[in-house]
């Protein structure tokens, strides 16, 4: 059986690994040493369950939803973590990142963040433990996401703007990783998707995998069948799509479709669609498929949404994508958006930009009557509210 | 034998510089070492500039950017080097990131290298295990030292495995940082500096990262062979020109 998780070395398939500095090392050796044997142990798993049930609100509904469904002719179920506490699914990761840096015995927290999601949910979680909270952000971005900056600064978060290169979220990760550098002892880097260094890939792909776990057991209970015929997600980094990719990634009677971001269509120059525009090669650590010159310098990409305008995808992604294991849909700004409005109108629920991506897929794929169709619902839309009220003028 | 090896087969303390090829200017590569070569500088190190320099603070990355606005490329870097060894008979390494050699391609990487005289390679993001298990032979067989870093947070086993898989000299980054220039050495990286001596490894040292001034420079070649200068350099030739660059060695040595 042709094996689409991480190996022992760090890789999936010809992607991933821990392309890094020598300074980062000891680093990632502490971790790869230690995060499956900590998140194993029971009194983390204790810890971790407890705070995913009462304070992120876990599980969060598999809702089937009817309106679709019947317009679709198939079954479409919605996995609702826009529920989660915080707006989205990047909760699960700092829930559980936070927990492992304790038992590890760091006392300072960093994080990039593009959009300012992942850098909520780290600073939530600093509140919440008591940890010393930095998150680094592209001063481009630290603009344009105002509401979010102010939210990390309530939680007690430092927000350090990224001044180099083109101050977005790549140039925010390099920063984080220069500062980890530079502290190596006491400093826990939580990186918010499925992407740099082995071991991160694989370790948020495991805490975001309560996502998968979750729609086994309620499929089961809803549909008295266990598995989905298709689960479907955007892909920024790719950790709402890891999460709920993770336990169906070696079962080939689930077929995995991932949705990228087209911007303003993928021939236009202005476009996040990493699997169609990207080549191979190594971005923040982790060989994969990024965009860039022929020269091999990284490009910035684009999207309407922010959370989906990263040059890479995470190496499990690539791979899923080279091997023919997932398959890939781009939709553009345009579409995206009209799926934003569409859900909100047919099922009462406003999704995140990124989110209203993966639904598209409805429009350009056939389903069966029979199919059972689980979107991973990863994140509302309170956050983009100003970019729906622009775009349709509301 | 390589030029590298060469340089450390005489005695006194080994000045290496570091400069970001096409900074200030595209084509400044060529007279940049003609100015070292003529300053008596031991060994000269070219930075070929990326976008994302995870390992570089702020000097570099800034001249890494300019550099790349002015259109400085691999290939590019390559052809102004065809008349490198015409110049100069002190040791040249090209230190860059991976991705842009993975993307010119490994093979023609190396063939270039040692067409125009290159004598070695440092690629900070290329993990001793991979370079190890697929590209030690290519490298190898243009005959290119490959160079590898340590750190104080390095362990005593690690820097056996390196020290045995090192060519040429092991770089010894002299602090839990990013580069950058400091006015001098503490305590905590003496210590270092002296344990990591005390091992004897086959490999001479040469201690980077925050080498600024005659100070750190003269405290290096206690512990060392010499050390590697980037940002004091490319700090210098920002404010002063690359014409002076004979009055910024002079600094550090005299």
């Amino acid at each position: 059986m042709i094996n689409y998780n991480v190996d022992k070395k760090g890789f999936y398939g010809d992607f991933g690994g821990a392309f890094v500095p020598e300074m980062l090392y000891p680093n990632l050796n502490e971790l790869t040493l230690n995060y499956i044997k900590v998140s194993k142990s029971k009194s983390f798993k204790k810890k971790f369950d407890q705070l995913l049930k009462d304070y992120v609100g876990r599980p969060t509904p598999l809702y089937f939803a009817q309106s679709l469904s019947e317009k679709f002719k198939c079954k479409v179920y919605l996995k609702r973590e826009d529920l989660c506490h915080t707006g989205a699914h990047k909760i699960n990761n700092t829930i559980g990142q936070i927990l492992l840096a304790k038992e590890l015995g760091k006392k300072r927290i960093i994080a990039e963040t593009g959009a300012g999601q992942h850098g909520v949910a780290t600073a939530t979680v600093c509140a919440l433990l008591g940890f010393k909270c930095i998150i680094y952000m592209g001063e481009v971005d630290i603009k344009r996401q105002s509401p979010n900056v102010a939210r990390m600064k309530m939680l007690g978060a430092e927000v350090r703007p990224a001044k180099s290169g083109s101050r977005t979220l790549k140039d925010a990760t390099n920063e984080a990783i220069r500062d980890w550098i530079s502290n190596p002892v006491d400093t826990h880097y939580i990186i918010g998707s499925v992407v740099g260094p082995h071991p991160f890939p694989d370790m948020v792909a495991r805490f975001q995998s309560v996502i998968g776990y979750e729609t086994i057991n309620q499929l089961q209970e809803l549909e008295n069948q266990s598995k989905p015929d298709y689960v479907i997600a955007c892909v920024g980094g790719g950790s709402n799509a890891a999460g709920i990719f993770y336990p169906f990634l070696n079962d080939k009677n689930v077929k995995i479709i991932c949705v990228e971001a087209a911007g303003k269509g993928v021939n236009t120059g202005k476009s996040a669609a990493t699997s169609i525009l990207g080549k191979e090669g190594i971005i923040h650590g982790s060989k994969t498929l990024l965009m860039q010159t022929n020269d091999g310098q990284i490009t910035e990409p684009y999207s309407i949404s922010a959370g989906l305008d990263y040059p890479g995808i995470g190496p499990m992604h690539a791979n899923l994508y080279k091997s023919g294991r997932g398959e890939f849909f781009s939709v553009t700004d345009k579409k995206a958006m009209e799926w934003g409005l569409l859900l909100s109108q047919m099922e009462g629920i406003i999704p995140a930009i990124e989110t209203a991506h993966a639904f598209a897929v409805l429009d350009q794929k056939k389903f069966k009557k029979d199919d059972i169709v689980v979107f991973n619902c990863s994140g509302r839309g309170d956050k983009d509210l100003d970019t729906f009220i622009e775009y349709f003028k509301l | 034998m390589n030029r590298i090896n060469r340089v450390f087969e005489k005695d006194g303390a080994i000045m290496s510089i570091y400069f970001t090829a096409g900074f200030p200017k595209k084509n400044d590569t060529l007279s940049i070492i003609k100015e070292l070569d003529s300053a008596g500088v031991g060994m000269i190190e070219i930075g070929l500039p990326f976008s994302d320099p995870l390992a570089d603070g702020p000097t570099i990355q800034k001249s890494s950017t300019v550099a790349l606005n002015n259109g400085m490329n691999t290939s590019l870097l390559f052809e102004q080097l065809k008349d490198l060894r015409k110049i100069t008979d002190v040791p040249v390494v090209i230190m860059g990131y991976f991705n842009p050699i993975l993307q010119f391609g490994i093979k023609k990487f190396c063939k270039s290298c040692k067409e125009v005289g290159v004598d070695g390679l440092i690629i900070p993001d290329l993990p001793v295990d991979i370079y190890n298990d697929k590209y030690q032979k290519t490298f190898k067989s243009y005959g290119l030292l490959n160079m590898f870093l340590i750190t104080p947070q390095t362990s005593q086993e690690r820097i056996v495995y390196i020290d045995k898989i090192s060519e040429g000299f092991i770089y010894m980054v002299s602090s839990y940082n990013v580069t950058g220039a400091i006015d001098s050495f503490d305590s905590f990286q003496k210590k270092y500096f002296k344990r990591i001596n005390s091992m004897k490894l086959k490999s001479p040292l040469l201690v980077g990262f925050g080498i600024s001034n005659k100070d750190t420079f003269i405290d290096a070649g206690k512990y060392s062979r010499g050390a590697i200068i980037g940002s004091a350099y490319i700090n210098w030739i920002s404010e002063n020109g690359i014409c002076k660059t004979s009055d910024f060695i002079k600094s550090l040595k005299d």
